[in-house]
């Protein structure tokens, strides 16, 4: 008898972490991306105290990186309990050693998997089975989930066979394509939950615990005599376990009516044509089989469920015996192999059959294998057919590709790009929005209003770009009355809304239209005016496919209601208006319904604005008259400058159109390697006001270049021949001081690049003294300026850079030098970034970076552009990002490549010292130049070098001219997050602090994991609430300097730009200058902290005056001068920490849910800082004794 | 000796009110200020700007949701978060059920909307008055005398429709025409006008060009101001009156009462001397009354007012006349 049916609509994240919570006692979790939420799921129900199955809140814990994680579930598994953890990627590669393990001792546990590339030549977020096929060969049993319904059933279908077996399961499903899709999905009871998992079976997980009470031992070493034989006693638990699937699949179908087997198959019962794949691409390839069925073709697909243990007698069962062809697909490539794993698998399936005369096949079949979706690629049933169509061939393409062109090995297959097959009956509907306007989070409450409301299926998948400062997302939304099979994007809509009026000279938005589609925009201008501001694309779009053209000037309706700029629920309302889904009225109180469900714990003041918002939109909506004839000629502007380099033109512009899936292979490099200094060609026009400086008031402080966390305002000072022919409304003014005497001085904003932060108008200090309101920079709206401030810019770009040499070493100077790092893709006002462009001004010249997984690597080096630029003479930055893991080890390998290459370098000069001359020769070797001039000086020697060396014309002298290079020094930083550095990286970290090398290493502390979204790290300080330490962290902050102090002999500093930028400069050119290791540890306000980052440099302040972060430097070169080591560069705390503290959400909100224990918390952490400025004090009076100077 | 009174219609033992302060945050301070005799607590206020601003902040919070592939939120999802006007509510609830003498729940804003609303809840939460503050500096120039006493008159309205516990006004110093204000009010269903708010005072940084907002403690001198409106108010008007400021002394209630107040709310001695002094309070009230032989605090309520003073013309122009004429310029130079 099947159960009353529960639905909700879900991700495939929380459709599997559902059932893994009820179903286990001790949950180890560490965040990566796209399996994070499954653990802040977690987190958060036994925060709130919900129960497991049994009626106990599991022991949810957050370990230092994934290896970690998987300890601790190996520990928990012996000890007794049930344990589960979720992962993908990297994470699930740190947790093969302890998989083994588990498996090995015949554990029952599941790990759930969204299932991610694993980096290569790239790092990818993106889902494929890299992963999950790097951990096939560890025991662990594998389940294959395509669909969000799957993951929630496939979750309690892989705990119960486990437990039963004794196999641990890994249970996978695609990162983002079913990890992250939103779907109307069947909840199964507890009761379903309780039929399935037996308690016997429980019962035994338990008597196999390790106690005293019945003591034994487990991890022995074993040697040659008996490691072999008990390995192969495993072996009948293995020959059982496909049993245990059935059986666990056959009972959920009788409790649910929802059928699956270890290999489903779909299609023709005598088909010729089969395609054998796993994961969310076989819903695609169902839902064409059934199309291409109705066009009379002979085709099937067999979905593998049961990846390991792999039933070779289940997978031959599962196939027509008519078969003439099979297709095997592989989500991954293993280059160099035979070919992928489940190719293999099947090839040897069908081969051992045949040996045995076993073959149920009528046939000997065609098995060619191919590779498809990388990298979450697209995967359409155009592909799909282009699949069948390949197969129908005499001789099929063997180790092919689908999705992309291969115009190098020519492995790809041809698939026609227009074709769609879906249905009219499924209501089809595409939105661009602003990721900061609300649009994803409207469409996912559209979701749950229409499988709430309708008997309509729901499905909603979302894009979003790769920047975190006005970040373009693209929703797909698709409505049936049949379960939706379709796992790709939405190419022809019904329904395109477009939620910014910009995105219109930026994207060819209605090429998702079908022929009279709807087209709904959010438009600053009425709908008799509308027209004329449309490109020409878009009118003859409009026209050509006969839409309907809506308009609503939402940010308008959005203000009236006092919603700001929030029009997430004013666009959704007119969605329901026109779409139709649900008749408007009823719509409409369903809107409100959720609006109401959604904001009830934020206060009613917000529900009711909303309200006001839905009730205001209607009369704001309004349809277009559409022309019959285009009345524009004002195209599109073109994506990059025509100025642009060859690359950015061919490769770079493509991406940046969102049309990268059309490049073909030829158009990349194959190792990973990209030119820098694209993001110059990125214009993205983002900000809403811009800083517009005032010379007459301006005192020539540079502090607002200091602060800038895009690069996106400078400092030049230039002769005054320079400025002629200045366009009209260039400013400048003569420079003040006297290094540059009778130079001419100017600021000028990147109008394009600025993100409107404010942080630069903040810290001007220069008021106007008869109208303080105004300062030198003033925030005024971006329209008014932009054509002034562009033309400006592009003058300002042209003026010479300032000599080098010529800058003395002070804070304010060193903001006239050209930023290495320009418009990075962070949150507006970022915290981190204005470090990195600091260390690039210095030192971008000679510079490595190795840069560890995390924001600074993603907006450091996530295509399509990237923000590391070069000088004048093509020099900058070389950046790389290794893992998460191993930055530091990484970033010390740079090191020790250097100087072996330097000795290597130095030893060839001094062989051909003769013929090369002494006097060059001697200044070479002898010079180790630490300043500006000297670096110049040693740059001429090694050009005199090469000019010399060039009329040897030998093989000796090529050798020396490659690595002469070497012979100017390098400065090798290591960049990355507390995350890194406090968790996941600190053993590497500690071994490099330890080695006494000469690398920098750059902390950029946010005090949480800000990539994955804001987990708590050992840098998360007391009393501050972040995911998974949602009652707020109850132990202090990792003292990571006061670690690094300890050695003895390494240079340690703490510093925040924005309470004294003096300090910051002074830190990190000592770090630089120093002859060994150097740890920096930098304040970053940061957006997970839940404040308006435009009080960033304010906050910043406040964390210094309060104690909350002093500022110091500890220098072991000051021990030869007999003083003390450590030198604080702020003062006895002056405010109390709360004046700092509750100015943040992450202070604060404890404070609203547990008042009682933030006031605990906040006196405590007050004594904290109280002992710890104590502690530094003491410290920073210690006098080196006479030994220890000498 | 009969130290009672009537305010808002409610029976009082005596007329010392602890006023709006930081005391009434705390049950265990209100408990005390209670035992100490205070006759009814005024809570402080509920702002309409930290009703806004909370809920704002939390919706902000949002901002960065759903922007980005890695992440659908940076901070954690709140779990039974209590919002300041919610826990303003509780806190009713708590003293309420803590004190036996009345509480009078406050509300602050500048303009009738959807805030006042809160008035209903605060007289769910218990409270048994309730004390509307309007604080609205009119500093636009933008808008008249009529318009800046019709905010007034339309908040009452739109309140007084809300609840059916008792409403007080609270009142600023600045109406061209006090009296007549009051009379409007009164007339508008006021139970009782509170004299007077005090005014946010500014302190110019003259290094960084910047203003600060201060509010100093009332000091005695607050007082006579208070007592010049109340003495003209005292008969022209029909619901309670009230002093707010400056009442430190037992002769400056005394004083209060004489000038025509129903009760006098302390705050700033409070808070400097603690609840307890709420005693020496009394005490000091008792035993000059003892002294001077009054019977009963009604007796002398008014006795010092406009209506009643055997020398009206203390309070009008003639006062401002002798005080120039006792003022000696040569005394300031001396």
């Amino acid at each position: 008898m099947t159960e009353p049916r529960t639905t909700t609509t879900w991700d495939g994240n929380e459709a599997a972490a559902d059932v893994a919570y009820r179903l286990n006692e001790v949950i180890s979790i560490y965040p990566i991306t796209p399996a994070s939420p499954m653990g802040e799921h977690a987190d958060a129900w036994a925060s709130r105290g919900r129960a497991n199955l049994w009626g106990d809140v599991p022991h949810v814990v957050e370990m230092q990186s994934e290896g970690g994680a998987a300890g601790a579930v190996h520990g928990a598994l012996q000890a007794g309990a049930l344990t589960t953890t979720f992962t993908a990627s990297q994470g699930l590669l740190l947790m093969i050693p302890n998989l083994y393990k588990i498996a090995g001792e015949l554990t029952p546990a599941v790990i759930h998997i969204a299932a991610r590339t694993i980096a290569t030549h790239a790092l990818s977020i993106f889902g494929d089975h890299s992963d999950v096929y790097a951990a096939r060969q560890t025991g662990f049993g594998m389940l294959a989930s395509g669909s969000v319904q799957e993951a929630h059933d496939f979750a309690l279908i892989a705990h119960a066979a486990s437990l039963n077996s004794r196999v641990p399961f890994l249970h996978f499903f695609d990162g983002f394509r079913t990890s992250h899709e939103v779907a109307w999905t069947d909840r199964l009871s507890d009761d379903v939950l309780r039929a399935l998992v037996d308690d016997e079976a429980i019962a035994a997980h338990r008597a196999r615990a390790l106690t005293p009470d019945r003591p034994a031992v487990r991890g022995t070493a074993q040697n040659p005599d008996a490691f072999f034989q008990a390995r192969e006693a495993i072996n009948p638990y293995y020959e059982d376990c496909v049993g245990h699937i059935e059986q666990a699949m056959a009972d959920l179908a009788g409790l649910t009516g929802r059928t699956y087997r270890p290999f489903d198959y779909v299609g023709h019962p005598d088909a010729d044509r089969v395609v054998v794949l796993m994961g969310s691409g076989a819903e695609a390839v169902d839902e064409t089989v059934e199309w291409l069925l109705a066009q009379g073709e002979r085709v099937g697909v067999v979905k593998v469920r049961l990846y390991r243990p792999f039933s070779a007698a289940h997978l031959l069962a599962s196939i027509p015996s008519s078969v003439r062809s099979i297709g095997v697909l592989d989500r991954s490539k293993e280059p160099g192999a035979p070919g992928e794993p489940l190719y293999l698998d099947v090839v040897c399936a069908l081969h051992e059959a045949r040996m045995a005369g076993t073959s149920p096949l009528q046939h000997d079949p065609a098995v060619v294998g191919g590779r498809y979706g990388l990298s979450s690629k697209e995967f359409t049933p155009a592909m799909v057919i282009g699949i069948f169509e390949e197969l129908a061939q005499q001789r099929p393409k063997n180790h092919f590709t689908v999705g992309i062109h291969d115009d190098i090995s020519h492995t790809s297959l041809p698939w026609d790009e227009d074709l769609t097959i879906e249905p009219d009956d499924v209501m089809r509907a595409v939105f661009f929005g602003l990721g900061s306007d609300g649009t994803v989070g409207a469409n996912k409450n559209t979701i749950k209003i229409i499988g709430e409301q309708t008997d309509n299926y729901a499905q909603g998948y979302f894009v979003y770009d790769s920047k975190k400062s006005g970040a373009v997302t693209i929703s797909h939304l698709r409505f049936g009355p049949r379960p939706i099979r379709s796992t790709y994007l939405i190419r022809r809509a019904r329904f395109v809304g477009v939620h910014q009026f910009v995105f219109l000279d930026r994207y060819d938005v209605l090429a998702y239209a079908e022929p009279g589609a709807v087209f709904l925009l959010n438009s600053p201008h009425p709908a008799d005016e509308v027209w004329d501001h449309l490109p020409a694309e878009v009118q003859r779009g409009i026209i050509d496919k006969g839409l309907r053209f809506f308009v609503i000037d939402a940010y308008r309706v959005a203000r009236e209601a006092d919603m700001g700029r929030r029009i997430n629920t004013v666009m959704q309302t007119c969605f329901f208006a026109i779409s139709g889904v649900l008749p408007r009225d009823e719509a409409l109180d369903h809107i409100k319904q959720s609006i109401r469900k959604t904001y009830a714990r934020k206060g009613e003041e917000i529900v009711l604005m909303n309200f006001e918002a839905v009730d205001a939109t209607l009369a704001h909506l309004h349809e277009v008259a559409v022309p019959t004839e285009v009345t524009t000629d004002r195209c599109r502007p073109p994506i990059v400058s025509p100025a642009a380099p060859d690359f950015v033109q061919r490769v770079t512009s493509v991406l940046l159109a969102g049309e990268g899936d059309r490049l073909p292979v030829s158009a990349f490099p194959p190792d990973g390697t990209w030119p820098t200094a694209t993001s110059q060609w990125e214009k993205r026009s983002i900000a809403q006001t811009l800083p517009i400086w005032d010379p007459a008031i301006c005192i020539q402080c540079n502090r607002c270049v200091g602060v800038c966390p895009h690069s996106a305002i400078r400092a030049k000072v230039a002769p005054p021949e320079a400025f002629e022919g200045a366009p009209e409304g260039f400013r400048s003014m003569a420079y003040k001081a006297t290094e540059y005497k009778d130079q001419t001085y100017t600021i000028q904003i990147a109008p394009d690049d600025c993100t409107g932060c404010t942080l630069c108008a903040k810290i001007c200090p220069a008021k106007d003294k008869s109208n303080p309101r105004h300062r030198a920079l003033d925030m005024e709206p971006a329209l008014e300026h932009m054509e002034a401030e562009r033309a400006s810019f592009d003058f300002f770009l042209g003026l010479p850079e300032v000599d080098r040499t010529t800058v003395r070493r002070r804070n304010k100077e060193s903001q006239f030098l050209r930023p290495l790092f320009e418009y990075p893709g962070a949150c507006s006002g970022c915290g981190e970034t204005p470090y990195i462009r600091l260390l690039t001004q210095l030192f971008g010249d000679r510079m490595l970076i190795a840069n560890a997984t995390g924001c600074s690597s993603i907006y450091g080096g996530n295509l399509p552009t990237t923000p590391y630029a070069v000088d004048a003479q093509g020099r900058g930055p070389a950046w790389s990002n290794s893992l998460f893991e191993d930055n530091a080890e990484f970033g010390l390998g740079f090191r020790l490549a250097v100087e072996q290459v330097t000795r290597f370098a130095q030893r060839l000069v001094r062989e051909q010292a003769g013929r090369i001359g002494s006097n060059l020769v001697d200044a070479l070797l002898l010079a180790y130049p630490t300043t500006e001039a000297g670096l110049a000086e040693q740059r001429a020697r090694v050009v005199q070098l090469r000019e010399i060396l060039a009329g040897f014309g030998d093989a000796a002298a090529a050798q020396l001219s490659q690595v002469a290079d070497y012979l100017v020094p390098k400065s090798v930083w290591i960049i990355g997050g507390d995350g890194w550095a406090y968790d996941i990286g600190y053993g590497g970290l500690d071994h490099v602090l330890a080695s006494g090398e000469d690398v920098n290493i750059l902390v950029l502390d946010t005090e949480v994991y800000s990539n994955t979204g804001g987990q708590a790290s050992k840098a998360t300080p007391l009393g501050a609430v972040a995911k998974f330490a949602a009652a707020g962290k109850g132990i202090g902050k990792k003292d990571l300097g006061m670690l690094a102090m300890a050695y003895g002999n390494v240079y340690v500093a703490q510093i925040a730009l924005g309470a004294k930028d003096t300090q910051t400069y002074a830190a990190l050119t000592e770090a630089e200058s120093y002859p060994g290791t150097s740890l920096v540890i930098a304040y970053s306000h940061c957006i997970a902290h839940g404040f308006d980052l435009a009080n960033g440099l304010e906050q910043q302040r406040k964390a210094m005056l309060t104690g909350y972060w002093p500022l110091y430097r500890f220098d072991p070169r000051r021990r030869d001068d007999g003083k003390p080591l450590l030198k604080l560069d702020s003062g006895a705390p002056k405010l109390k920490l709360r004046e700092f503290a509750y100015n943040e959400a992450r202070f604060g909100m404890l404070l609203k849910s547990h008042p009682q224990r933030a006031a605990d918390l906040m006196k405590a952490a007050q004594e904290q800082i109280d002992r710890r400025y104590a502690t530094y004090q003491a410290l920073s009076r210690v006098v080196p004794t006479d030994d220890e100077s000498r | 000796m009969d130290l009672s009174t009537t305010y808002m219609g409610i029976e009082l033992p005596n007329p010392l009110v602890g006023g709006p302060s930081p005391i009434s945050d705390h049950v265990d301070a209100s408990r005390r200020l209670e035992d100490a005799g205070a006759s009814a607590l005024v809570m402080h206020s509920l702002f309409m700007e930290q009703i806004l601003r909370e809920q704002q902040a939390l919706a902000d919070l949002d901002a960065h949701s759903h922007s980005n592939a890695e992440a659908s939120s940076y901070l954690a999802e709140p779990t039974d978060f209590a919002l300041g006007p919610e826990e303003y509510l509780e806190q009713v609830t708590r003293l309420k059920s803590a004190l036996s003498i009345p509480v009078i729940g406050s509300l602050n804003g500048t303009h009738s909307g959807r805030w006042t609303r809160y008035a209903r809840l605060i007289e769910e939460a218990g409270a048994d008055g309730l004390e509307l503050n309007v604080y609205y500096v009119p500093l636009s120039g933008d808008e008249g005398p009529m318009e800046v006493e019709q905010r007034y008159l339309d908040i009452l309205e739109s309140v007084k429709a809300q609840v059916t516990i008792p409403v007080a006004m609270k009142l600023p110093h600045f109406f061209s025409a006090p009296v007549h204000m009051m009379k409007r009010l009164d007339a508008a269903g006021a139970d009782a006008l509170v004299l007077f708010n005090p005014l946010y005072q500014p302190e110019l940084d003259i290094e960084q060009l910047e203003v600060r907002p201060e509010r100093p403690l009332s000091d005695p001198g607050s007082m006579k101001q208070r007592v010049l409106w109340l003495a003209a108010a005292f008969e022209k008007v029909s619901c309670s009156l009230a002093i707010t400021g400056g009442v430190h002394t037992p002769t400056d209630l005394i004083k209060s009462m004489m000038a025509g107040a129903d009760i006098a709310q302390m705050t700033s001695a409070l808070l400097i001397h603690g609840p307890d002094y709420a005693i020496k309070m009394l005490t000091g009230v008792r035993e000059w009354m003892a002294e001077f032989e009054y019977e009963s605090i009604r007796q002398m309520r008014g006795s010092m007012s406009l209506a009643r003073t055997p020398d009206p013309e203390a309070y009008e122009r003639a006062n401002y006349l002798k005080s120039l004429n006792t003022w000696h310029p040569g005394s300031a130079l001396r």
